[in-house]
């Protein structure tokens, strides 16, 4: 199954967010060992060289290292993940706010609804 | 490391209309580029020029540091517009064919593709669709190990199915000296795979930019940004 990926943004900035999400939730587990770019492109049904340009940022970042001949692998800091973690819900929460905002909702309507929403879904 | 193709003040003419004006293009390898232009922009003529079916009117046009001609040819492998396949041979034939005609192809890695598009191989060619003739075709030409491959519309004729495929066999056939050219119009399709893309426009070149570029400057898609470019 390839990538979802939009039309209007740079590719390699989505796949870089594609990782991230893979990594947070525990499908690329901590410390284990990334498939190879090619491989990863291919799944991706993306470009090797725009993949390649995705997970060098990842490692200037710290998320992924290379060990010299051995492959890349997932950061072992917790930490680091928990952190992207939370700026990922950050930017989530927030597109969907600018979304509720739109819709002409206010603060405190919006979590109440969200409150119920939660009620129904136990 | 040296460009794989280089265009230097290219003009085609026939008689007096210009085909081609003032290309200059420098490619390098490890790339997938797409050569993108409305009908009669000029796409066509300038892979027949890199393939030595037309000559230049003026200019210069070098791949692999050679003038298009035999030395080229071993390193190019080209998918053209038509089909020149004999219709009576059966498909194992064909492979047999390319195999003695060019040292750099992989029969084996030829007949693994054929079979992932359910192609018979002793199917003869005037049997099959036109779709499954532009397959063969396009196995054919992905099953040498050349250096640049010039694909002249590779998707216009086959199911969504069969382009998600031969789009997939472009990327795992991706090496770092090897730059995959191809023309189209179905930008949408394969806008994913490719690194740079070029606008060709009444026979020159209007843009050549990298498609992250596109994106991050216009906040749109490369097929969005031709259907401004091309508006009628």
């Amino acid at each position: 199954m390839p990538w979802d990926l939009n039309s209007d943004r740079p590719i390699y900035a989505q796949l870089i967010e594609q990782i991230e999400l893979k990594i947070c939730s525990g499908d690329y587990a901590l410390g284990s060992k990334l498939p190879s770019v090619r491989d990863l492109a291919q799944v991706a049904a993306v470009n090797p060289n725009t993949m390649q340009k995705a997970l060098a940022k990842l490692e200037e970042d710290g998320l992924v290292s290379t060990h010299r001949t051995s492959g890349r692998f997932v950061t072992e800091d917790a930490q680091m993940v928990n952190e992207t973690k939370n700026k990922l819900a950050h930017s989530q929460i927030n597109e969907f706010l600018e979304k509720m905002k739109s819709l002409g909702l206010e603060k405190d309507e919006i979590i109440t609804r969200i409150a119920t929403i939660l009620k129904e879904d136990k | 490391m040296s460009m794989i193709l280089e265009c230097k003040d290219l003009y085609k003419k026939f008689g007096k209309k210009k085909a081609l004006e003032n290309i200059n293009l420098n490619i390098s390898r490890g790339r997938i580029v797409g050569l993108l232009g409305p009908n009669g922009s000029g796409k066509t003529t300038l892979i027949k020029i890199c393939n030595e079916l037309l000559n230049p009117t003026s200019g210069e046009i070098h791949i692999g540091g050679h003038k298009p001609g035999i030395e080229t040819k071993k390193i190019v492998s080209y998918l053209p517009e038509t089909t020149y396949l004999n219709d009576w041979m059966k498909v194992s034939e064909i492979i047999s064919f390319f195999k003695d005609f060019y040292s750099d192809f992989n029969t084996e890695k030829a007949y693994d593709m054929m079979k992932r598009l359910k192609i018979d191989p002793n199917d003869k060619l005037k049997t099959m669709s036109k779709g499954t003739k532009e397959k063969v075709q396009l196995i054919l030409v992905m099953s040498r190990e050349a250096q640049l491959y010039l694909l002249d519309e590779p998707i216009g004729g086959v199911d969504p199915a069969a382009r998600d495929y031969i789009l997939n066999t472009i990327i795992s056939n991706y090496s770092e000296d090897a730059t995959v050219i191809l023309s189209t119009h179905l930008i949408s399709d394969i806008e994913q795979i490719l690194d740079d893309i070029i606008f060709i426009k009444e026979g020159q070149i209007v843009l050549t930019k990298t498609v992250d570029e596109i994106r991050d400057e216009e906040g749109k898609s490369v097929d969005a940004v031709f259907r401004e470019v091309f508006k009628c």
